[in-house]
């Protein structure tokens, strides 16, 4: 049985979560003073996501660089994974907003898409 | 001169969502006026995600929330100017501008939306000692330079100030390959989003520095480093509390000051506290005609609220274009104890909508508090609050039948139930 500290992120209370874990599942959550603490700190302890934005670097027109995101959340683990991916990418312009600037991005079956227009 | 019914001085959120508001009640000779070369303003650096989930339910990045009101700008073939900048408004409502389409020329308007947005608060404002060396930048521009012109600031960075604007720069230089050493606040809390402390440094083991300090810039040509110390309650500086640490870029996210030169000039009546302009429920300035909404009002936390608020004002520009009437008596609003200030600050009892929504910020956190509201003197109405914090706006629902006839003054204030 392990025991670890988070803050949960639901609203500005913060509370300070203490989660009890077992063989890599939660058994409790301590600390919380609503529902979200509870359901933050089992999907955050268990299997922690996030969106990563960024840009990307822009060929055949003006704009140097082109903003990104990853059009769903990808394990917190690959982000800087993610991140060196898009420091990486060069990308032929134009470019809609929506259009997949990555497929795939680092095997995580997540998609890079670009967030603005450029030309 | 070329006359417009509307001309609205800004084509960020605020300038866009009144511009729509205005159309959409019927005014059909609208101008929104922007001084960058595309709209949008601050939310097309503002790259990363979490916007517009009060307004549409997701998570939008700063570029796709604005792209929604662009849209609809164009769909509704509302005129805009580009790299075009007001230098003046007089207060019969004539504006100087200057840009490639214009010129220098002058423009009459029937009515003025104000939402020209805020300015980062600078070094200069800080009397931080030291040289002036190269890479010492406020956030807002840092930001600016890496997502839309491409360029690292730095490689080893301190960050001044844990607003939200600091803490995501964090995280950005982190994931563009900088080392981000640490984040200094002055204030014993953070006045950030918990969410933006956990994920933009916790996740990247970033320390967060509370009630400390940058004392000293060290380097000539470029910076070398930072000398942070801590802070007593006073904010003065702690002898034998300070660290060196070398870094070639130092970040200031200390604040945000409504831009109000354009206002002030015009003989605009501004508020000491939020630094923008006083207003009516109507969002009316004191000047006839102009009204106001966004970040040029008050600084906000969420681009929503700036929506929202920018849509009455384009609503209530429009409804003065029909039938500008004088205000009978208004109704002073005031924050005390613990509410530092409100918008708007006055009311009209008598054409003010059912239910008028004031916003206003505390001063420092409360636990288990109350929010109450004063009819000259008698308690209105109490709202608990589990949390109050100064990096988040209060919403108080002021409903139209509930104020007694002939009242003069309201005013709010935090109640402490327990410590």
């Amino acid at each position: 049985m392990t025991q670890r500290q988070l803050i949960c992120i639901g609203c500005p209370m913060g509370c300070q979560l203490t989660a009890t874990m077992e063989n890599g599942a939660v058994t409790a959550v301590a600390g919380n003073t609503c529902k979200r603490g509870d359901s933050y700190a089992r999907k955050e302890c268990v299997a922690p996501v996030r969106t990563v934005t960024g840009t990307v670097r822009c060929t055949g027109g003006t704009a140097p660089v082109v903003s990104v995101r990853t059009a769903g959340e990808v394990p917190k683990e690959k982000v800087f994974s993610v991140a060196h991916a898009l420091n990486t990418t060069l990308v032929k312009l134009p470019v809609s907003a929506g259009d997949v600037v990555i497929a795939d991005v680092c095997g995580t079956g997540v998609d890079v898409v670009a967030t603005k227009n450029a030309k | 001169m070329k006359q417009v019914q509307l001309a609205i001085i800004g084509g960020g959120p605020a300038g866009l969502a009144a511009a729509i508001a205005a159309r959409e009640n019927g005014v059909e000779d609208i101008l929104i006026i922007e001084r960058d070369k595309e709209l949008g303003g601050i939310l097309n650096q503002c790259i990363h995600a979490g916007f517009g989930l009060h307004t549409f339910g997701q998570e939008l990045t700063g570029p796709e929330y604005a792209s929604r009101f662009i849209e609809q700008v164009e769909q509704m073939h509302i005129p805009y100017l580009l790299r075009t900048m007001v230098l003046d408004l007089s207060p019969e409502r004539v504006l100087t501008v200057t840009g490639p389409e214009t010129g220098l020329a002058q423009i009459r308007a029937q009515a003025v939306i104000l939402a020209m947005g805020c300015r980062e608060r600078p070094r200069g404002a800080l009397n931080i000692p030291g040289y002036r060396p190269a890479g010492i930048y406020s956030a807002g521009t840092a930001q600016r330079l890496v997502n839309m012109e491409g360029f690292m600031p730095g490689k080893n960075v301190v960050i001044l100030g844990s607003g939200d604007i600091g803490l995501i720069m964090a995280r950005r230089m982190t994931l563009e390959g900088a080392r981000v050493h640490a984040v200094a606040e002055v204030l014993p809390y953070s006045g950030g989003l918990k969410r933006n402390i956990v994920q933009c440094l916790e996740d990247f083991d970033i320390p967060l520095y509370l009630s400390t300090t940058v004392v000293d810039i060290h380097g000539r040509e470029r910076l070398e480093g930072v000398t942070l110390a801590q802070v007593d309650e006073k904010r003065k500086p702690i002898p034998g509390t300070e660290r060196y640490i070398p870094c070639d870029t130092l970040l200031l996210s200390v604040g945000l000051l409504p831009e109000n030169e354009l206002s002030s000039a015009a003989g605009v009546k501004l508020s000491g506290i939020t630094g923008g302009p006083e207003v009516t429920d109507r969002l009316a300035t004191s000047l006839p005609g102009v009204f106001a909404c966004g970040n040029v009002l008050h600084v906000h936390d969420l681009v929503d609220f700036v929506s929202q608020e920018a849509k009455k004002a384009g609503r209530n520009a429009a409804l003065y274009l029909k039938c500008s009437r004088n205000s009978a008596e208004l109704v002073r609003l005031e924050g005390k104890n613990g509410v530092r200030y409100t918008v708007p600050q006055y009311i009209d009892p008598e054409s003010m909508d059912d239910t008028v929504t004031v916003r206003f910020r505390v001063g420092q956190p409360y636990r288990d508090a109350a929010l109450c509201a004063w009819v000259d003197g008698t308690l209105l109405r109490r709202i608990s609050k589990r949390i109050l914090t100064p990096g988040e706006m209060e919403q108080f629902p002021l409903r139209r039948e509930e104020l007694p006839a002939g009242c003069r003054n309201i005013t709010f204030t935090v109640e402490e139930v327990a410590k």
